[in-house]
């Protein structure tokens, strides 16, 4: 008996060392691959920064790949002086902010409010909502509704269709059904009414969620270029988004533009930071992806919370 | 009693009354779009209002196959679409494999690094990816850079200025994008697994291939079918923003997808109704295709996913 359980025991043990062998090889293979998968989503990011703070002629030729090379900041300056650049981060502000603040009141709200059974029909309202994740008209006859309602060329043309997003509705509602029921009963008691037991007693509750609401509201706001190319024609409402995207494709007329207000001899005195097409557009890259990546570390758990309750529910 | 009875009434209506006002927005903008579908049915020039006699039935829907330069374009555009959720269908298991090999990575520190960055492409917008395609793969770029710099190219590629496997390309891209983020669900179901269940087959001298294959595999099986019947009922559907961004005159034959197509349509050729009678189509596709794949996973797993 005892012998036998002996030899068990060897057994297992010499399977252990041939896994432990192979274990190696899969962790290593994974090793060697993840961390190309890193370096190829990081390294484009690095690059651009990198190339933004470089001697434009050393950039210009694609000679700045491992780190700064004549580091200077005037591409950050000049790049202010392009018109209308300040104008489009102002209107990027604005959208973000005013956007994601009506966003969430609203998601905040409606989540609640789809929860309550007093609410008059509230199951038909919930599907009436919830039912337009499924379709979509497109985008042509979108536009036309929006030019009937006077919003191309409008600044709201930003914010009202963005007010109600039913998958952030879901998300609100299922944390506000998360929320043990006495609670909102014992506030009924004390005679609060719908409004009352919203603000004072649901909102400070759910803020978690909101968090993640807020941050997928702002990253949309931010991102958001298809409404602007849609909408707007007007250059004082356009967003960063779109003059990035019209800077890549004109990048060299604009740097003609800037270089046109510096002088000759400065020109001449440095080629180092006169502006190049690749200098203007690296450098408004960086300046467009900067909040993202200064948002990103610290609310990546809200995103992933986001998903996984959204997955859940879906 | 009544008064009670009525009271609650009261307050039913008053809360419709709070929350009025979205219903309004949701109608107004997701609801009221649909109206636009008469266009297809009109000579509609903007920006003068619809009058009965501009009523031309479905010429528009006829246009589309009336001269064979035009069958040629839809047939183009079909191909470009179904090339490219094709290629993201069939790869559609990427995530899946990304998130059950990262396991394997045994430090947690790094796991999370490798999580974190390759999640953050997810975040920024097709104009962004655009920026960092260009200056990396331009002819002074990274890549072009490090070929020549080492001899394996004598003159730059041009990645971005020309047709070839622009489809292959975009799904590069996409994968770039989205992958990480995309596994994250698999990396929650992962660590979702008993880690008994794990042991045990360890000790039954089950080797990391082994496990991998009969126990992660099997448990992440019903979350890849759901995402993979969304994908199939999205099939027509690859948004616009990524072609738009992306397209030249060197890859346009290629890269126009059926949304791209419609956009072009109407806003470069003013070809508004005929624009709006394409996205009907597709868009009555799109329904029969949700409900077909809706009913197979019915069929399969017990439950739908609408």
């Amino acid at each position: 008996m005892i012998k036998n359980y002996a030899t068990k025991r060897e057994l297992m043990k010499k399977k252990k060392k041939k896994l432990s062998l192979e274990d190696k090889i899969i962790a290593i293979i994974s090793y060697i691959v993840y961390t190309f998968f890193a370096f190829v989503c990081i390294y484009p990011f690095y690059y651009i920064f990198i190339n933004s703070l470089s001697a434009n002629d050393l950039s210009e030729r694609g000679k700045v790949l491992i780190w700064i090379k004549g580091f200077h900041l005037k591409n950050y300056t000049d790049v202010i002086k392009i018109p209308g650049l300040l104008d489009a981060l102002k209107i990027s502000v604005a959208r973000t902010a005013l956007g994601t603040l009506l966003t969430v009141v609203a998601s905040a709200f409606l989540g609640f409010m789809f929860t309550q059974n007093t609410l008059w029909k509230r199951k038909l309202w919930y599907r009436f909502v919830v039912a337009t994740m499924y379709f979509n008209a497109g985008i042509i006859p979108w536009f036309i509704t929006m030019r009937n309602l006077n919003l191309t060329n409008n600044f709201w043309g930003y914010i009202f269709p963005t007010i109600v997003v039913p998958f952030y509705i879901v998300l609100c509602k299922t944390f506000v059904e998360s929320i043990p029921s006495e609670l909102q009963q014992a506030a009924e008691i004390d005679g609060a009414g719908t409004l009352l037991l919203f603000f004072k007693i649901i909102l400070p509750i759910i803020q978690p969620i909101l968090a993640t609401v807020a941050i997928f509201a702002a990253v949309n706001q931010w991102n958001s270029f298809q409404d602007t190319l849609l909408l707007v024609t007007d250059n004082k409402l356009y967003t960063l988004q779109f003059i990035l995207y019209q800077y890549i494709n004109q990048a060299s007329s604009l740097k003609a533009l800037i270089n046109s207000t510096s002088s000759a001899a400065d020109l001449a005195a440095s080629l180092a930071t006169a502006q190049t097409a690749t200098s203007i557009r690296m450098t408004v890259t960086v300046v467009v992806v900067a909040p993202i990546f200064l948002v990103y570390p610290f609310f990546q758990r809200f995103f992933i919370k986001g998903i996984m309750i959204g997955a859940v529910k879906g | 009693m009544n008064f009670l009875k009525n009271k609650k009434k009261l307050r039913s209506y008053r809360e419709f009354l709070y929350i009025l006002p979205f219903l309004i927005i949701v109608a107004i903008f997701s609801y009221y779009p649909l109206y636009g579908w008469v266009y297809a049915f009109f000579d509609y020039k903007p920006p003068f209002p619809l009058t009965m006699d501009k009523f031309v039935g479905i010429k528009w829907f006829k246009s589309m196959v009336d001269t064979p330069t035009k069958v040629t374009q839809l047939l183009n555009v079909l191909r470009n679409t179904f090339a490219i959720s094709g290629l993201s269908t069939l790869f559609s298991w990427f995530p899946m494999a990304f998130a059950i090999f990262l396991n394997e990575i045994t430090s947690k520190r790094y796991r999370k690094f490798v999580q974190t960055v390759t999640t953050l492409p997810n975040f920024i917008s097709w104009v962004l990816v655009y920026s960092i395609a260009y200056s990396v793969l331009s002819s002074t770029g990274a890549v072009n850079s490090v070929l020549m710099g080492l001899g394996l190219a004598d003159t730059p590629r041009m990645f971005l200025q020309s047709s070839e496997h622009i489809w292959f390309k975009m799904w590069v891209w996409l994968t770039w994008k989205n992958a990480g983020w995309a596994a994250i669900m698999y990396i929650a179901a992962i660590s979702g697994i008993d880690e008994e269940m794990n042991e045990a087959a360890r000790i039954d001298g089950a080797s990391k291939i082994q496990i991998i294959w009969h126990i992660t595999l099997p448990s992440l099986l019903p979350t890849y079918f759901v995402l993979l019947m969304l994908n199939l009922a999205n099939f027509l559907s690859n948004g616009m923003e990524q072609f738009y961004v992306f397209q030249n005159a060197f890859n346009k034959e290629y890269i126009q997808v059926l949304d791209l197509y419609v956009y072009n349509l109407a806003m470069g050729g003013g070809g508004y109704s005929l624009s709006v009678a394409i996205s009907i189509l597709k868009s009555l596709v799109s329904v029969v295709l949700l409900v077909a794949t809706n009913s197979l996973s019915k069929l399969v797993r017990g439950e739908g996913f609408i």
